[in-house]
């Protein structure tokens, strides 16, 4: 709960509702630039089931796609640094999708928008 | 004396059943309802996956037909009978036809989306099927939302009416993904800086470079494509439409504005078919298309002799698949005329 909030003796709960229109979509765009085979992406979560940081935590860059593509910048910055790099996501993309190369892009426009 | 077959409805399928029976050799008549062939193809701007306008597929259909099939048009079937070896058909303005042979192409209905109350067609000016979108292409006007203006972003609902046991049908459409895909890839190109959303329960690519064109859709024109089903719409102070779905895939109900939202129809079995159906003896199954005899094996023979069907009356089709159906329907009327 957030510091200075006042103890009222209840707990009201944060929205968890994506709010599409709410949220700056800067850095989905930038990142779109960077690395345009981000828009192939399915969702069929092959990266995430071949991925080792995925088989001892609760990474998945199926996951890390999606919070991106919605601009949800929080998630995504918590999410990021969990990955090695290792690239085992992108031998395994049925869609050709550079995955190593956007989450390099991902961290990079993180830092330059939200450093 | 050469065979007689009534055909009803003519749509692609009547038309095409039509043509190739002629080739047969027999006497045809093709019957409609309304005053001009066509169907549903009439109104619609072009085809998945080639976007081959609408009217030059439906020309190249008429153009098939030779001039020996006798056209019966305005004319609503109202009665039909099996008497002995033949049948006679009667229209609602006292036309009346004995036949050896009918064949079924009495076609579709699309689901009326009024029915799906909560996604405001009807209720909210900026919420239109995909027909109407077809309709307004079709028009060549410019794609402006009902205030007369350019939408920013333009949403696409899958499974309107399909897979929906809500208003009782089932079954899945299959032909409106495709469309779906079509159509955002067509608003894409009209308004190039628009923002274009799918929502979809599942993408059913399954036909011939369907697989592609959504591909396409994502890499060149960069749609997005959220997994998940309206829950409803609603309307802000500026006309837009307020959408609220669930991206399944990360677990999280999301709200997104729309200045035009599309409704994918899908296709129900019409009354008028139904009706017939039932006063002929067929046998009648949940989803109310005309079942075959064999849906593998004998797709286009019905329980009575002499009666068959080709077309969308026994199931969504592609205009590919219907065509196919079609000439396969003639194909099975001449093997019933051998025995």
């Amino acid at each position: 709960m957030d510091k200075k909030a006042v103890n009222f003796g209840y707990i009201v709960t944060r929205d968890r509702q994506i709010d599409f229109d709410a949220n700056d979509h800067t850095i989905s765009r930038i990142v779109a630039n960077a690395e345009p085979s981000l828009n192939l992406c399915i969702s069929c979560g092959t990266c995430s089931a071949t991925c080792s940081a995925a088989q001892f935590t609760d990474f998945s860059l199926r996951k890390i796609i999606l919070l991106l593509r919605r601009d949800e910048i929080k998630s995504l910055e918590k999410e990021i640094s969990k990955c090695m790099l290792c690239g085992k996501c992108q031998l395994v993309c049925p869609r050709n999708v550079s995955t190593r190369n956007l989450i390099i892009q991902i961290s990079k426009a993180l830092t330059t928008v939200h450093p | 004396m050469a065979k007689h077959v009534v055909v009803i409805g003519a749509g692609p399928a009547g038309l095409e059943t039509s043509a190739s029976l002629a080739k047969f050799g027999f006497n045809v008549t093709l019957v409609e309802k309304e005053d001009l062939s066509g169907g549903h193809l009439k109104k619609w701007h072009a085809l998945f996956p080639s976007l081959m306008p609408g009217y030059e597929a439906l020309d190249n259909i008429r153009k098939g037909l030779n001039p020996s099939v006798k056209m019966q048009v305005s004319t609503k079937i109202t009665g039909m009978e099996a008497v002995n070896d033949y049948f006679t058909v009667t229209g609602h303005n006292g036309w009346q036809a004995k036949a050896d042979a009918v064949v079924m192409t009495t076609g579709f209905q699309l689901f009326d989306a009024h029915r799906k109350e909560e996604y405001g067609y009807g209720i909210y000016e900026n919420v239109i099927t995909s027909a109407d979108l077809e309709e307004l292409f079709a028009s060549g006007k410019e794609l402006l939302n009902r205030h007369g203006r350019k939408p920013e972003r333009i949403g696409f609902v899958h499974c309107v009416g399909s897979r929906d046991e809500k208003v009782n049908n089932l079954h899945c459409s299959k032909v409106c993904c495709i469309t779906a895909v079509k159509q955002a890839i067509e608003v894409k190109q009209k308004l190039p800086d628009a923002e274009v959303f799918c929502f979809y329960m599942d993408l059913r690519m399954f036909g011939r470079h369907y697989e592609e064109l959504y591909k396409e859709a994502q890499e060149k024109y960069n749609i997005q494509f959220i997994r998940g089903r309206l829950s409803e719409s609603t309307e802000d102070q500026d006309g837009n439409v307020v959408v609220k779905v669930e991206d399944t895939l990360l677990g999280k109900p999301l709200r997104i504005k729309t200045g035009l939202l599309v409704l994918m129809v899908g296709m129900e079995p019409r009354a008028n078919t139904r009706t017939l159906a039932r006063r002929m003896g067929l046998k009648s199954v949940s989803d109310g298309f005309i079942q075959p005899v064999d849906e593998v094996l004998h797709s286009n023979y019905t329980e009575i002799p002499g009666l068959f069907v080709a077309g969308t009356c026994s199931g969504p089709k592609s205009i590919a698949d219907t065509l196919a159906d079609a000439r396969s329907a003639a194909f099975a009327v001449a093997d019933f005329f051998k025995k």
